[in-house]
């Protein structure tokens, strides 16, 4: 019997009655423990004990959880030393059935909010612990920092625009849609302006591609250093974007097809943030999009203008685009030589490493998150790769040793998320959970020290590696790195 | 039929077999006769210009005539850019400076600039790491030499402790164009040319590439490019940048009994497992799993209570609706005066009780307290920037905060930061 007990209501005024409410109690006393019910172990109770139940004694048992819960030594049996801080939560059920079905709640017996009280909605309030946060010490100042998307929460292969990682470089504005502008210049015939107006006009496509910063997983590169996969994988999001193919723009403004073969992109913000993308994949599948999961793009993932480069990094999917300039060498700008370049053991960096290796993570369970129970789970994760579609994932929970291959979810998308699934009892036995991703290139996800042997472990870029997660005993998952 | 577009290649196709005074003679021509001419017409006037006649059937039967722009495919939508919008935004400098603006700045003058614009971020010789890593160390005479800097080198040994600007640089096209557009930090794009030549040469002067009384100008760059201690530092690898490339790291799927060791060689202490925060508020209230509770509260989870209202402001979100300090905008409250600093980057320099590269709040509020003028003063310190009272870094000025959000945070500040 699981149950879960919502806050306000978890008290000892109910009593302790059987064995699944001891079971709780004993659940409370593990870390993950609140709010919810463990099966008693077998021959938890003794004969006498369960008499005692049977015949409606039902004080004893629950003046040993109140002890318990205040510290003493006080005990039924030897388990029920252990004190317990969390005690107090421990949620109970009552013979005669669970309350939260027996009495009706408010929200059953009473009238609701009318239709538009929320002009824009928002998430259930009970939601509110899946947020982007900042990983400390990462970044000094926030306006050049990095907000990590809660991928331990999502489910299926979109980010909900609100959760959508951010990275600016100086800063983020919501500007003003009517005074954007949007240039093409460089060896182009014929050099235009496009309003908003202009580009929301010209054919569009909707395509969903993740988006994957260059550095996502970079400080995993030499050893454990942070807690969840929100921070080791979470500069990585997957939306429906729609906007116009950078083909369209280019043909408009007559580009030079014998000299034009890079395109440098330009932001608008402070930073003036400029990368450059080779006219191949400019006019494969780029596009510069306005829109993100059917409304416009939120003002932090650059309103009202980005760039959609599918398979690059995410630094090239330039925020509040103003100018494509068509030239015929590489710009080397300030991110294509100081920053997002790979530092080699030989000390060589290596330069425009854009495209986004075949790489996948089980988001469910992962580090920092402790398993209900024993048995039963669902173990799922997402892969992506910047060449084309994920073709297989497979599942490992003895560190790789063995592999079984997991179910794919369609749809089955070029660039773009795709969630696997794989069913796994956990029996207690402490485990070492792996994902393996290979594309439709054939490429095999590697593990980590096969990538450090080739590129070190100071690159901080494209760390592609395959991700362990411990689980202990007792269901606590943890961030590990395996020889 | 005079409506539908022209496939946009054709005209592509002739325009690579240079037939393009073919064609705008053509067009003059035919435009001066008439709009629409009969079949048999084009015929008979065309069979002595067989390849115009070709285009001209194309275009009859796919083409929509346009009277400035034959190739429009979409008539109405964008502009032509003038010479002068082309000028004001495309800054861009090339490794070859092409688009390196004519000028020139010396080492003195860049450091007069330094010290009033970018040494309280990046410190007086740019070796600061407070704000943002350092910009200079790390290289050394041998460097300049080679064009490698060795201490980016796996067996370096002793290494540096940080990568900085002058050990990565291999273009100086980047360092010039980069000051130029987004430098100072609070102020990108305000130095005029001569003033980024100078503060350009005054970080190569820091670097040892140029001597003290080196002024740098688009004539002398590309001397100075050959002189970078990391020019030849970097490399275009290519399986990583072509979409068709092969990987450098490889591995095989093997299924059963694979040989890997599976020793753990990493895992997070147990005294970092709480510098995210407590990781139980991290996690969904239902699911398979919950979060781990890492602090040592024994609240429960500080989960919302039902009907209390959702925070936008409650992590690292902000609105900025609220904030943007418009004329339209009712007066701040002393509750946003906190994201106010953060938005403002003030909790780089400022914490609440502890000094980092500026005083701390309570030390403000302690200096000032009884002081009926303070309010006044500093928000005239804050709008200009200070004169380092507190110590060797000045305060950079925020000449971008509305008179609102300065009072508002200075009324803050002055009560400790609360």
């Amino acid at each position: 019997m699981r149950i879960d007990v919502p806050l306000e209501e978890r008290s000892l005024a109910n009593e302790v009655t059987d064995a699944d409410g001891i079971a709780a109690r004993n659940a409370a006393l593990s870390p993950m423990g609140l709010g919810r019910l463990r099966r008693a172990p077998e021959g938890f109770l003794n004969a006498s004990q369960i008499a005692d139940v049977q015949a409606g004694r039902r004080g004893l048992l629950r003046h040993a959880l109140l002890s318990a819960a205040g510290l003493t030594s006080l005990s039924l049996n030897s388990s029920f030393a252990r004190p317990s801080l969390d005690a107090k939560a421990v949620p109970t059920v009552d013979p005669r059935g669970d309350p939260n079905i027996l009495e009706m709640p408010e929200h059953t017996k009473s009238l609701g909010q009318p239709v538009a009280a929320r002009g824009y909605g928002m998430p259930s309030i009970w939601e509110n612990n899946l947020q982007r946060r900042e990983s400390p010490g990462l970044t000094r100042v926030g306006a050049a920092g990095v907000s990590f998307c809660p991928l331990q929460g999502l489910f299926g292969i979109i980010t909900p625009s609100g959760l959508h990682f951010e990275r600016h470089h100086h800063g983020w504005w919501d500007i003003d849609p009517r005074k954007h502008r949007f240039m093409i210049n460089g060896l182009v015939k014929n050099p235009k302006v496009y309003t908003m107006d202009d580009l929301m006009r010209l054919p569009s496509v909707s395509r969903i591609h993740f988006i994957e910063c260059g550095a996502n997983t970079g400080m995993e590169w030499g050893n454990v250093a942070v807690p969840t996969v929100q921070y080791t994988h979470g500069m990585l999001s997957c939306c429906e974007f729609t906007g116009v193919l950078l083909s369209t723009l280019l043909d408009d403004c007559g580009y030079d097809k014998m000299n034009g073969k890079y395109l440098l992109a330009e932001g608008a913000d402070g930073s003036g943030m400029t990368r450059t993308i080779s006219i191949d994949r400019a006019l494969d599948d780029c596009f510069v999009a306005y829109a993100m999961n059917g409304e416009m793009l939120r003002p932090e993932n650059g309103y009202p203008l980005r760039l959609v480069v599918p398979g690059v990094q995410g630094v090239s999917w330039v925020k509040w685009l103003r100018r494509i300039e068509v030239g015929d060498m590489p710009y080397a700008t300030k991110d294509e030589t100081l920053h997002y370049v790979d530092l080699m053991p030989d000390g060589i960096q290596r330069q425009y490493t854009s495209i986004q290796e075949c790489k996948s993570v089980i988001t469910s369970p992962s580090a920092g998150q402790m398993l209900l129970d024993r048995g039963y789970y669902n173990i799922t994760g997402l892969a992506w790769s910047g060449r084309g579609k994920v073709k297989r994932v497979d599942v490992s929970t003895d560190g790789g040793k063995n592999w079984r291959t997991a179910k794919l979810e369609t749809p089955i998308l070029s660039k773009c998320f795709t969630r696997f699934s794989i069913s796994w009892n956990f029996d207690g036995k402490p485990s070492l959970l792996q994902s393996r991703a290979i594309d439709a290139t054939g490429y095999v996800q590697p593990r980590l020290n096969q990538l450090r042997e080739v590129r070190g472990s100071r690159s901080i870029y494209h760390n592609n590696a395959i991700q362990t997660w411990r689980i202990a005993s007792d269901g606590e998952v943890s961030n590990v790195h395996l020889g | 039929m005079c409506t539908s577009a022209r496939p946009a290649n054709l005209e592509d196709r002739l325009w690579n077999r240079k037939i393009r005074v073919q064609h705008d003679r053509f067009f003059l021509k035919w435009h001066a006769t008439r709009q629409c001419l009969s079949f048999r017409t084009l015929l008979h006037r065309l069979r002595s210009q067989p390849f115009a006649a070709a285009f001209l059937i194309t275009t009859f039967l796919f083409a929509n005539i346009h009277a400035t722009n034959a190739a429009e495919k979409f008539p109405g939508v964008g502009r032509t850019a003038i010479p002068a919008e082309i000028k004001a935004w495309d800054i861009d400098v090339r490794p070859d400076f092409k688009g390196l603006p004519a000028g020139s700045g010396s080492v003195q003058k860049g450091q007069k600039i330094w010290e009033s614009k970018c040494a309280s971020c990046h410190g007086t010789f740019g070796e600061s790491n407070e704000v943002f890593t350092p910009i200079t160390g790390g290289t050394t005479g041998l460097d300049a030499v080679s064009g490698r800097v060795a201490s980016l080198r796996g067996d370096a040994n002793p290494g540096y402790p940080q990568r900085t600007t002058l050990m990565k640089l291999s273009e100086m096209s980047a360092l010039w164009d980069y000051i130029n557009r987004a430098m100072p930090w609070d102020a990108p794009k305000s130095l005029a040319a001569d003033e980024v030549y100078a503060v350009t040469a005054y970080i190569l002067n820091l670097g040892d590439i140029v001597p003290a009384d080196f002024v740098l100008s688009d004539r002398n760059i590309a001397e100075v490019q050959a002189k970078l201690p990391n020019r030849n530092g970097t490399k275009l690898f290519l399986p990583l940048w072509d979409i068709n490339g092969r990987g450098d790291v490889v591995n095989f799927a093997c299924m059963k009994n694979c040989k890997v060791d599976v020793n753990i060689t990493s895992s997070l202490p147990d005294f970092a497992k709480n510098a995210h925060g407590n990781l139980a508020d991290q996690n969904r209230l239902v699911g398979a799993t919950r979060g781990v509770r890492t602090d040592s509260s024994t609240e429960a989870s500080d989960a919302p209570l039902p009907g209390k209202a959702r925070n936008p402001n409650a992590t690292s979100g902000k609105d900025s609706r609220e904030i943007s300090g418009t004329e339209s905008v009712a007066p701040l409250q002393a509750g946003q005066a906190a994201a106010l600093a953060k938005q403002y980057s003030c909790v780089v320099c400022h914490a609440a009780n502890a000094k980092l590269v500026g005083p701390s709040y309570n030390d403000i509020a302690a200096k000032y307290k009884g002081d009926a003028t303070a309010s006044d003063k500093l928000i005239a310190k804050i709008r200009s920037g200070g004169a380092g009272v507190w110590g060797a870094i000045r305060m950079p000025s925020h000449a971008t905060m509305s008179d609102a959000e300065l009072k508002a945070l200075v009324h803050w500040s002055l009560a400790g930061g609360n």
